[in-house]
């Protein structure tokens, strides 16, 4: 079978993508459309007095001008938040209202205050910049500290000093007690930096009112449009979900910030049954970097203790999490469960404790972003792990080495309990690439050419496949985390996968049609994958936290499996043998031993013409399931780092990034090599490019591609990228996910080989040539005193 | 971007009326800042007149230096560019390579292909962005700016970021030097913009005179650096550049650097200039 697991299949999709003939929401033209232009507040945090929309009312082409009491006043409910996380003292976190377009304060600048509507996009645009909204600006807060100080400016009435949690988790005591009797302590403040998502594709949405029908249609670029349509539906009070259709056709790239509803959908499909127009929004990239959700933003005093013999006896974190103006979906879940469950690293450590503070700003809503809480986690291990090494004299290598879980199943003092690993075996691989032994050499030689040559490492571990409905449910979750499928046989033989997760960019046509060919010997041409439309497929939970393959594809062999037992009986039927000597395989329904057989298509037509199938079965061939994970899946890798830098200008350069990944399951290796190298260097571009910025006054000052920095071919090296698989026991496939792990593991290794480089651990992210040259002066002038 | 009215003018003469016919009117040679600007909301000109397909414009010329003495030299040629004239056509031309790299260098390394191949020089001096390279090359190489008016020195021409001597209704029509004996460019990008940082040209005419200029680094545009230039004037040398304490003072902070930062940069662009002149 040259297209099942395991084969480098050409990716179906990208002719269509490659040609230019993807079809994305801003391609879709409805007849009648209208247009929506965005009044955006200029300030970060102001009262908002009066809106005066008499000039852009009047303008030609101008259809109408709305405003967030007008949409208050029609029932569109706040926005919410889909995780409630519990403070220490038990109380709820304290969410303030989020209305889709502002009343009576604005808390960040670019939060909506009211909306045009117009005949174009260029009307639009020059209408809403003639409404005039009468603000009484406020003080203004930025950072999570800073809002946490006594005195900070009140952003939502109902959290009290801007703190929405203060939340806890693993063993307090013993933790302190074991790091007060510990031999050494290593003892850092980490800052996560803030990033901008970046999808190729801006958001864009187009909705369409059908009075007739009473009935809308939204187009959004979402990972998960059942979703939408259920909060949409359930919270938003838009339509009731059967009156409500939600599409996300092509979606170019999300990063987690196409999972949230964002105010401007709701607007757009409010807005055309106000109007009785197809309302269409495309975001502009000053939007986007002003709108779409941010990444990160975590500020981190972290504690280890190590005894005599180099045993991590414990590790206190302290983390403060800015998560902006307003509370988005998942914006509570990732700095807390997906994030402080990962601090025990690939490490045995009985006593772990974190406490986290969910903390307002005057800023962009921050929420899940590529790898979502497990980056921050695994930048706070694997610096403290280097960091230690370093502290004690010791090679990193062995320090982590000594100390990783090496038995499983492994239960965590902070929830996870990891099922499969091999840690020392990825480790070892990375090494032997990375060729470790001869990296002194190298750094003598670089010596002499005048660049600073360094090395670290990353050995991360992540929570994927998210995740087991039930326990999700007592953490807080609002909703499961299950996933859907459905496999249509069709009556030639050829077949339509159903599925609720959300391809935007993964390659889920490829790989999913790859399993279901290794699965009946069929070319995966046979086989199409349906996505995305809530008309066409059943409820889905979407494509985020590396689920789709551990999740999704779960749920794909499950009805796979019921598709198959049905095949085996109709086979028995017709060949006139026993299920039990029915095989399937090279697309033939046969029996075992004999050279009776049934083509597939054959089978396929047995099925719905039904003119001779077992007595009491149903027509048709037509499968479907919900598969529920019984636990995460954990991916996990040794990540090896090796840049030069350039002492005069601070630049630098990475000679070599070498990954050992274990996925568990590999379907299609090209694919996964893709989503590392994508990984990879999006990992790299927050270690040393990316960075939101803002002033004191909640402006941001790296709105655009001329300030923020994205990193460039040219930026990136040619990776290594390998794998040292154990098979995960939780689901049928062994797959434990690949989505994300590039982005989680790459940013230590990143800081730790810079950091070594240049002598001097003081060194936050990105770490431009002009902060490793700062870095550098105060190691030479520390050097000197 | 806002309504404007388009003009394609015949010849620089009649570019010159049409600018001043309205204050504000406004020169599109290749688009590449003025057009992202309007789409910005950020500039609305009333009229555009285009002046890229007008052939005096274009082009770049080298005089060969009178027969006068020792011809062994490098450098004298009288270099003639046009306004018009485009970072790839600039950067791509083989005799003025062989006369003059550093300014045919320092074209290739503005921004990427499709603005190389639509950027002016004359656009992108009239900008004077205080990132922009072109200024820095000119005021090295004491270059005279011929607009449809007036020559002006280069000195004279770059008077702050994002301002020039241009006036009302003055079109540029092209700049001159005469070839350095020696010249070189050392650009430090933005990581983001890959705009200068700092770049630093240093020039050394065939008198002997030596010009060193500045750009990304001052706040307040492209400058001369008096402690460089002296430096070179009496040792031109990467050695010398290196010993020159830069300071900090009049120098850009910002988020992709500090003053001292680009002081320090200053001194090493300045060395690897000469290093690669
Ligand atoms: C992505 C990107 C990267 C860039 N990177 C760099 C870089 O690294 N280094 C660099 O130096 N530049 C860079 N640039 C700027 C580029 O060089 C522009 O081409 C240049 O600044 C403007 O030239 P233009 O011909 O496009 O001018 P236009 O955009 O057409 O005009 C710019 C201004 O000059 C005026 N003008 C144009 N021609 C004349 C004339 N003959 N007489 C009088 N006024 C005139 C116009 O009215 C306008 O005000 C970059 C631009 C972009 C978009």
């Amino acid at each position: 079978m040259t297209e099942g697991i395991g084969a480098r299949v050409l990716r179906k999709e990208d002719k269509r993508f490659i040609t230019g003939k993807g079809r994305y929401t801003d391609d879709i033209i409805e007849p009648n459309q209208a247009y929506a232009a965005f009044v955006r507040s200029p300030h970060a945090h102001a009262n908002v007095k009066g809106i005066d929309a008499s000039a852009a009312l009047a303008m030609e082409g101008v259809v109408d001008v709305l405003n967030g009491h007008q949409l208050t006043g029609d029932g569109i409910g706040n926005i919410i938040c889909g995780w409630g996380v519990t403070s220490k003292d038990g109380t709820p976190m304290n969410m303030g209202a989020w209305s889709a377009l502002a009343t009576e304060k604005v808390r960040y600048v670019g939060d909506a205050v009211a909306v045009v509507i117009a005949d174009s996009a260029e009307i639009a645009k020059l209408a809403a910049e003639s409404v005039v909204v009468d603000y009484e600006t406020l003080p203004v807060v930025v950072g999570s500290v800073e809002a946490l100080a006594d005195g900070a400016p009140q952003i939502h009435e109902n959290a009290p000093g801007n703190l929405i949690f203060d939340w806890e988790i693993g063993n307090k005591e013993p933790t302190d007690a074991a790091l007060a009797s510990a031999e050494h302590i290593v003892e850092m403040d980490i800052v996560n930096n803030r990033l901008a998502p970046n999808p190729m594709e801006p958001r864009s949405a187009i909705a369409t009112f059908n009075e007739s029908e009473d009935h809308y249609t939204l187009y959004t670029t979402s990972q998960n449009p059942h979703v939408a349509r259920l909060v949409l539906s359930a919270f938003y009070n838009v339509a009731p979900e059967h009156k409500l259709r939600v599409i996300a056709p092509d979606v170019g790239g999300g990063f987690g910030s196409k999972i949230y509803i964002y105010p401007e959908e709701i607007t757009c499909l409010w807005a055309s049954m106000k109007t009785n127009r197809s309302v269409k929004w495309t975001s502009d990239r000053t939007e986007a970097f002003l709108t779409d959700a941010h990444g990160r933003d975590h500020v981190t005093h972290a504690k280890m203790g190590f005894d005599k013999n180099h045993k991590i006896v414990g590790l206190r974190v302290n983390t403060k999490a800015n998560l902006g103006a307003y509370m988005s979906l998942f914006s509570s879940a990732t700095p807390t469960y997906l994030y402080a469950t990962l601090l025990s690293g690939q490490y045995n450590i009985e006593n772990v404790y974190a406490d986290v503070q969910g903390v307002y700003t005057n800023t962009v809503p921050v929420d899940a972003y590529r790898g979502a809480g497990r980056p921050e986690a695994s930048f706070v291990m694997e610096r403290m792990m280097e960091t230690a090494a370093r502290q004690l004299g010791v090679d990193p290598a062995e320090l982590r080495l000594k100390n990783f879980v090496k038995e499983f199943p492994h239960q965590t003092p902070v929830i996870m309990a990891y099922d499969s690993g091999d840690f020392a075996a990825n480790q070892k691989q990375a090494m032997d690439a990375a060729d470790y032994k001869g990296f002194e050499k190298r750094r003598t030689e670089a010596a002499k050419r005048g660049k600073l040559r360094g090395i670290g490492f990353s050995n991360y571990i992540e929570a994927c496949g998210i995740a087991p409905s039930a326990a999700v449910g007592s953490l807080g979750a609002g909703v499961g985390l299950w996933e859907s499928a459905e496999v249509r046989v069709n009556p030639v033989g050829t077949i339509e996968i159903l599925t609720g997760s959300h391809s935007h960019g993964q390659g889920h046509e490829t790989t999913f049609a790859q399993i279901v060919a290794e699965r009946f010997g069929l070319p995966t041409e046979n086989v199409a994958i349906v996505h995305g439309d809530t008309d066409k497929v059943q409820f889905g939970m979407g494509t985020y936290g590396s689920r789709s393959g551990a999740v999704g594809m779960s749920a794909i062999v499950k009805a796979m499996d019921k598709v198959e037992a049905k095949v085996k009986k109709i086979g028995a039927h017709v060949l006139e043998a026993s299920e039990d000597d029915i095989i399937i395989e090279d697309g033939a329904v046969k029996v075992k031993g004999t050279d009776k057989q049934m083509l597939w298509h054959e089978v396929g037509l047995a099925a719905y013409t039904a003119h001779n199938i077992p007595e009491g079965m149903e027509p048709g061939l037509k499968e479907s399931a919900f598969y529920d994970p019984s636990n995460f899946t954990f991916p996990a890798g040794c990540y090896i780092c090796e840049v030069e830098v350039d002492p005069e200008t601070g630049v630098t350069k990475i000679i070599q990034f070498t990954a050992s990944d274990d996925f568990g399951t590999i379907i299609n290796p090209m694919i996964v090599e893709g989503q590392v190298h994508g990984g990879l260097a999006q990992g790299i571009g927050q270690a040393m490019f990316e960075g939101v910025v803002y002033d004191p006054d909640g402006q941001q000052l790296s709105a655009s591609y001329m300030d923020y920095c994205m990193p460039r071919a040219d930026d990136v090296p040619m990776y290594q990228v390998m794998h040292q698989s154990t098979e995960c026991p939780g689901n049928p496939l062994g797959m434990k996910g690949c989505g994300e792990a590039g982005a989680i593991g790459s940013p230590p290794a990143v800081i730790n080989a810079i950091t070594d480089a240049i002598g001097n651990n003081n060194l936050n992210m990105p770490a431009t040539p002009s902060a490793v040259w700062a870095a550098l002066q105060e190691a030479s002038k520390q050097a000197a005193e | 971007m806002y309504t404007t009215k388009y003009h394609k003018a015949s010849d620089a003469a009649n570019a010159a009326s049409l600018l001043g016919a309205s204050p504000e009117a406004k020169i599109l040679a290749g688009g590449q800042t003025l057009i992202p600007t309007m789409k910005q909301h950020l500039a609305a000109p009333s009229d555009l007149i285009d002046i890229s397909g007008i052939a005096e414009l274009s082009g770049v010329t080298i005089e060969q230096r009178k027969k006068l003495g020792v011809l062994k030299a490098k450098g004298g040629e009288t270099i003639t560019i046009g306004a018009t004239t485009t970072h790839y056509d600039v950067a791509n031309n083989a005799d003025l390579a062989a006369v003059c790299p550093a300014i045919t260098g320092l074209a290739a390394n503005i921004g990427d292909p499709a603005v190389r191949h639509r950027g002016t020089l004359g656009g992108s001096i009239a900008n004077n962005d205080p990132a922009a390279d072109y200024p820095a090359a000119l005021l090295a190489l004491g270059a005279t700016i011929h607009t449809t008016s007036r020559d002006i020195s280069a000195d004279d021409f770059f008077t702050g970021m994002f301002s020039t001597a241009l006036n009302e209704g003055e079109v540029i029509k092209s700049v001159s030097f005469q070839a350095p004996a020696n010249a070189g460019y050392g650009k430090f990008p933005v990581p983001a913009s890959r705009y200068a940082m700092v770049g630093v040209f240093v020039a050394k005419s065939i008198d002997g005179d030596v010009r060193v200029s500045v750009t990304g680094a001052g706040d307040d545009g492209v400058f001369r650096h008096a402690g460089l230039e002296a430096a070179l004037s009496s040792d031109w040398s990467s050695a010398s550049a290196a010993g020159v304490n830069v300071g900090a003072e009049g120098l850009l902070s910002d988020i992709h650097g500090n003053a001292a930062y680009r002081a320090n940069l200053i001194g090493v662009m300045a060395k690897r200039a000469v290093d690669a002149a």
